[in-house]
């Protein structure tokens, strides 16, 4: 059945479909149960489910992984909820020392099927420590893996195939687009794999990569660009590790230009690993180098300046327009 | 009246604790004195039989013997580190065999005497300190853990495993087959960490079957425990709303009646207990430790009368409960353990590079296959002499 819905709302659908489809799926997190999470992502299943399976957890971000990690063991599915991205910090021994490696360190024996849903991103607001973007933290740590929705379809097959998954994935929502567009959700579809990226506007004259919540601000600036009668391919990487450059590479062998754009800092960031892997991979099809576009090496800052920090459709076209320079 | 401390905020905490005890002070609870008198306690008094007698005796003679050899091997350049465990049988015999098959153990990297409880093969342990592996054993087997070298890092994986059981329904159930409790083990140092003082609020909340034990060997390190805490550590468990007990951890009869008790408590479904197991470190941290830059031989002196082992050997004989043959065949296993360890440990071969690779996901990616792939291809050149 189709239905219209936001991203908060498809990620609240896909959550209640895999913890019907499987009893041992939990959710775990500071105000997710009676308060259903202060982006009301978990609105409405603690009242379903039960207070076993919908957990209000102690103030205690590094207690909510670490007693994940030991639910894990018994055979759950725990989903832990990381209220937002400044907060993880005190749960990143966990992660990176504990979650991510158990798996390695058991030869196999004990698996880590466990979600640490992170809403992150600025564009909201917010004060400090509520609008980061630490996802390469998370991907350059092997055994983890990591993936980010731009959408509300997106988000709702892949919270589900997150939780499905064996390895520990870190989901990270993009906050400012929980309530901003509705799209036509078919809970009947046929989803793709979860570590797949996908080319979500064709074109012909540059790639522009892209994830998470700057996947709009590329299609604003590839409708942009259109009306000046330059073409650009958009592709959303969706899965950060791994990374799946088999559609990025594709695209840029035929456009020969690519921009990588995210919020994060630009400094040793995801577009850094991108640009280098195209420049390894299809160098003689490159008519420029691969240029980033993200956010500048400070701090995130304040949020009466923080449209400054962000890149906004004017700041990837500049990209572009260097990129035909050369 | 209680003199007021002289910083104007409330009593001094020798007023509200009592003065400092360097043997435990008198709520110790203690069953087998150092001198090898029995003694008993209104609470945790246990019947012990004369086999239960000679098997903790046993089982603390091959503990040593496992350790001492293991410290051998290092200094043999066999392993990388060690980390001992002289002094601390008691605490961990006593632990280990109160445990019941279905509990389950979170060691941290000392336990070496509960793994041999849980009949964990000790080569195994011998191959995470030589570097072959990461821990060999299934931890669902005989439910126990792997080592763990972040300090209380388990603590907090106990406790969620402990919210598991309630939820499978195998706690409360008056079925002591199914009935079942986890055993977390740390350290005094560990007492400082966020991870522990975070377990001890998760379990208080969720009322999770778990026993904290913490073997208080007196030092993390070089630090004293005076660095880590201005209290006895039993008495922080009243803070997070669960009763502290602090055992003679020297005293292997007091720790399995103690522990015994507590792990019962745990899978009746009446929630986690804080064991502080009173003992001390007698040798280094690790191997690569140097204790006599920080601690007085003189202290290390009086440790050693209140030796776990010589104390049960004590009482044994006094009380006829052993023969010279019985001490006699123990001795021989000890040998036996240590000839077994000894060329075992050499023999244990160091993994293939390529399995580096395995088990990084349970889904392997393309991307670390290819790695792997070319690794193996770049290895392939160097075949017939060439490297």
């Amino acid at each position: 059945m189709s239905q219209r819905v936001t991203l908060a709302k498809a990620l609240n659908m896909g959550l209640r479909r895999a913890m019907e489809d499987d009893d041992k799926v939990l959710l775990m997190g500071e105000d997710v149960g009676k308060l259903g999470g202060v982006f009301r992502i978990t609105d409405g299943l603690q009242k379903d489910f039960g207070e076993d399976r919908v957990i209000d957890s102690p103030l205690a971000e590094s207690g909510i992984v670490g007693t994940a990690v030991g639910l894990a063991m018994r055979g759950y599915r725990p989903v832990v909820e990381i209220q937002f991205d400044g907060f993880v910090y005190p749960a990143y021994d966990q992660i990176v020392c504990q979650v991510a490696k158990i798996h390695y360190r058991s030869r196999g024996r004990v698996k880590m099927p466990m979600v640490i849903r992170i809403p992150y991103g600025g564009g909201i607001g917010a004060v400090e420590h509520h609008s980061e973007s630490p996802e390469a933290q998370f991907a350059h740590t092997p055994g983890l893996k990591v993936v980010t929705c731009s959408n509300p379809v997106d988000g709702y097959w892949m919270i589900q195939q997150a939780i499905a998954c064996d390895d520990p994935v870190v989901f990270l929502e993009p906050k400012r687009q929980y309530h901003a567009d509705k799209a036509d959700l078919d809970d009947q579809a046929t989803p793709d794999p979860l570590f797949t990226s996908r080319i979500v506007r064709p074109g012909t004259d540059a790639t522009l990569i892209s994830y998470g919540p700057m996947v709009k601000t590329a299609m604003k600036a590839a409708e942009a660009a259109a009306t000046e009668g330059r073409s650009l391919e958009v592709v959303d990487l969706r899965t950060l590790s791994p990374l799946d450059m088999t559609p990025v590479l594709d695209s840029v062998r035929r456009t020969g230009r690519a921009v990588v754009t995210h919020e994060a800092h630009v400094n040793l960031g995801m577009g850094a690993e991108v640009a280098a892997r195209i420049t390894e991979e299809c160098f003689y099809s490159l008519e420029a180098p691969v240029l980033r576009v993200g956010g500048f090496d400070t701090p995130y800052p304040a949020s009466r300046i923080e449209e400054d920090f962000l890149p906004d459709l004017d700041r990837v076209l500049d990209a572009v327009d260097r990129s035909f320079d050369f | 009246m209680a003199q007021q401390s002289g910083d104007g905020f409330g009593p001094d905490l020798a007023d509200v604790f009592g003065p400092a005890h360097s043997d435990g002070g008198p709520e110790l609870v203690q069953l087998l004195t150092p001198e090898g008198e029995r003694v008993h306690h209104p609470e945790f008094d246990l019947d012990f039989s004369a086999e239960e007698l000679r098997g903790f005796y046993r089982d603390m003679v091959l503990t040593r013997r496992l350790d001492v050899e293991a410290t051998a091997l290092q200094r043999h350049g066999e392993l990388g580190i060690w980390a001992q465990l002289l002094g601390q049988e008691a605490a961990q015999i006593g632990a280990g065999r109160a445990l019941r098959p279905q509990d389950h153990v979170f060691p941290t990297y000392r336990e070496h005497g509960v793994a041999w409880c849980r009949g964990i093969d000790p080569l195994q342990l011998l191959g995470l300190f030589r570097g072959v592996d990461h821990g060999s054993w299934d931890p669902e087997e005989r439910h126990f853990g792997l080592y763990t070298i972040v300090i209380g890092a388990q603590c907090l994986h106990a406790v969620g495993y402990a919210m598991g059981m309630q939820r499978d329904g195998d706690v409360g159930t008056g079925d002591p087959d199914r009935d079942a409790a986890v055993l977390a083990h740390f350290g005094d140092g560990a007492s400082s960490q966020g991870d522990v003082n975070e377990s001890f609020i998760f379990a208080a909340s969720y009322n999770a079957p778990v026993v904290f034990f913490c073997q208080n060997n007196q030092w993390a390190i070089s630090e004293p425990i005076e660095r880590q805490s201005r209290i006895p550590l039993y008495q922080r468990a009243l803070g997070f709303g669960f009763p502290g007990i602090r055992v003679d951890g020297n005293d292997v009869l007091a720790t399995y009646a103690v522990t015994r008790a507590a792990l019962q408590r745990a899978r009746d479904g009446q929630g986690p207990t804080f064991v502080e197991a009173y003992t001390y470190r007698m040798g280094a941290h690790t191997t690569t430790d140097d204790p006599t830059r920080y601690r007085l031989s003189d202290d290390v002196e009086r440790w050693k009368l209140r030796d776990p082992i010589a104390r049960v050997e004590v009482y044994l004989k006094r009380n006829g409960l052993v023969d010279e043959a019985f001490l006699e065949a123990v001795a021989d296993e000890a040998d036996q353990l240590g000839a077994t360890l000894r060329e075992g440990c050499k023999a244990l071969p160091d993994p293939a590079p390529l399995s580096m690779f395995d088990h990084v996901y349970a889904e392997m990616t393309e991307e670390l296959a290819a790695q792997r792939d070319g690794y193996a291809a770049y290895r392939e050149t160097f075949e017939g002499g060439v490297a």
